[in-house]
C-alpha cells in the first residue's frame, strides 16, 4: 500500500496521544511543556498532510507557521513560569504546587 | 517506493522518539529524544512537499524552543537522591485515555476525505509570503503583537524581585572583602 493521507494523520494522531499521555502522567512541569509540544506537532503534521493531499494549497501550511509562532510564545511564558515556580517552591514537581488547596 | 522508505524512516524516528520523550524517567533524554521527533516531523514536512515549514521548523523548533526547554532543564535540576520517585502517575487511567483516542483519530484519519492526487511539489516559499501579505496579514500583525506580549510577560515573570522597603535589607559587604578589589584596577 502506497503511501497516502491516512499514514501521515497516523503519525500525526500518534503523536497527539503521545502528548496527551505525557501531560497526564509527567510531574515535572517541563515535562508536561514537552507534552504540549508533541501535541502541537501532531497538530501540525495533520494540517500540512491535509493542504497536499486535500487541498492543495499553502492555507494549512499558513496555519502550521502560526501554530510554531504560537507554540513559541507559550514555550517562553511557560517555562519562565516554570522557573518562577522553580524558585518560590523548590521544585519543578507539579504536585508539589498546591497551596491553593491547604 | 524508495520515497515510502523514507517516509516510514521518518515516522519511526518521529514515533519513536516520541515515546522516549513521553517514558524516559530521566528529563535530560527526554528533552534529547524531543530533539529528534522535532527532526522527524521536519522530515514529514519535507516529504509533504512544505519546504519553508522544513525549515521553520528546524530553525524555530529545534534551535529555539528545544534550547529553551533544555535551559529549562538544566535550571530546575534537582538533586539526584529526591529523582528517584517514580516520574509517572496515573499510568492505567491515562493509558486507557490515550489509546482510546488513538483509536478515535486512527478511525476519522481513515476515513473518507476527498482525496486528490498531489502534483509535483513546488517552492511554497512565494505562494506563503504572498498569502501572508494579502489574505493572512490580519493574523500576521497579530502573531507579532503575541509575541512581544509574551517577551514582556516572561521578562516580568522571570524577573528578581527587589525587596522594595528596605534599602538597608541588602547585604552589607563584609569589612574584609571591600579593600581589596577595586583599587587594583586604578592602580
Amino acid at each position: 500500500m502506497t503511501v497516502g493521507l491516512p499514514h501521515f494523520l497516523t503519525v500525526g494522531a500518534l503523536l497527539f496521544s503521545l502528548g496527551i499521555f505525557a501531560m497526564m502522567t509527567r510531574r515535572n512541569a517541563v515535562a508536561l511543556l514537552m507534552g504540549v509540544e508533541l501535541i502541537l506537532n501532531g497538530a501540525n503534521v495533520n494540517f500540512v498532510a491535509v493542504a497536499r493531499y486535500v487541498d492543495g494549497g499553502v492555507d494549512g501550511h499558513l496555519m502550521a507557521a502560526f501554530v510554531i509562532v504560537l507554540a513559541a510564545a507559550e514555550a517562553a511564558v511557560g517555562l519562565a513560569i516554570v522557573l518562577a515556580m522553580f524558585r518560590n517552591f523548590g521544585t519543578a514537581d507539579v504536585n508539589a504546587v498546591d497551596s491553593l488547596k491547604r | 517506493m524508495s520515497g515510502d522508505l523514507v517516509f516510514y524512516g521518518f515516522a519511526a524516528l518521529t514515533v519513536l522518539s516520541g515515546f522516549v520523550v513521553v517514558f524516559a524517567r530521566n528529563i535530560v533524554h527526554a528533552g534529547f529524544a524531543l530533539l529528534f521527533t522535532l527532526l522527524g516531523v521536519a522530515g514529514l514536512y519535507a516529504l509533504l512537499g512544505a519546504d519553508f515549514l522544513a525549515v521553520t521548523q528546524t530553525v524555530v523548533y529545534i534551535g529555539g524552543i528545544l534550547v529553551l526547554v533544555l535551559f529549562a532543564v538544566m535550571m530546575t535540576r534537582i538533586p539526584r537522591k529526591e529523582q528517584r520517585r517514580r516520574g509517572l502517575d496515573h499510568m492505567v487511567p491515562a493509558g486507557i485515555f490515550s489509546l482510546g483516542l488513538f483509536a478515535l483519530l486512527y478511525k476519522v484519519s481513515a476515513g473518507s476525505f476527498p482525496v486528490r492526487e498531489p502534483g509535483e511539489a513546488v517552492p511554497t516559499v512565494k505562494a506563503i509570503g504572498v498569502e501572508i501579505m494579502t489574505d493572512w496579514i490580519f493574523p500576521f500583525e497579530f502573531a507579532s503583537l503575541v509575541l512581544l506580549v509574551a517577551m514582556v510577560g516572561a521578562a516580568i515573570l522571570i524577573r528578581e524581585r527587589r525587596p522594595a522597603r528596605a534599602p538597608e535589607a541588602l547585604p552589607e559587604n563584609a569589612p574584609g572583602e571591600t579593600a581589596e578589589a577595586p583599587e587594583e584596577v586604578h592602580a
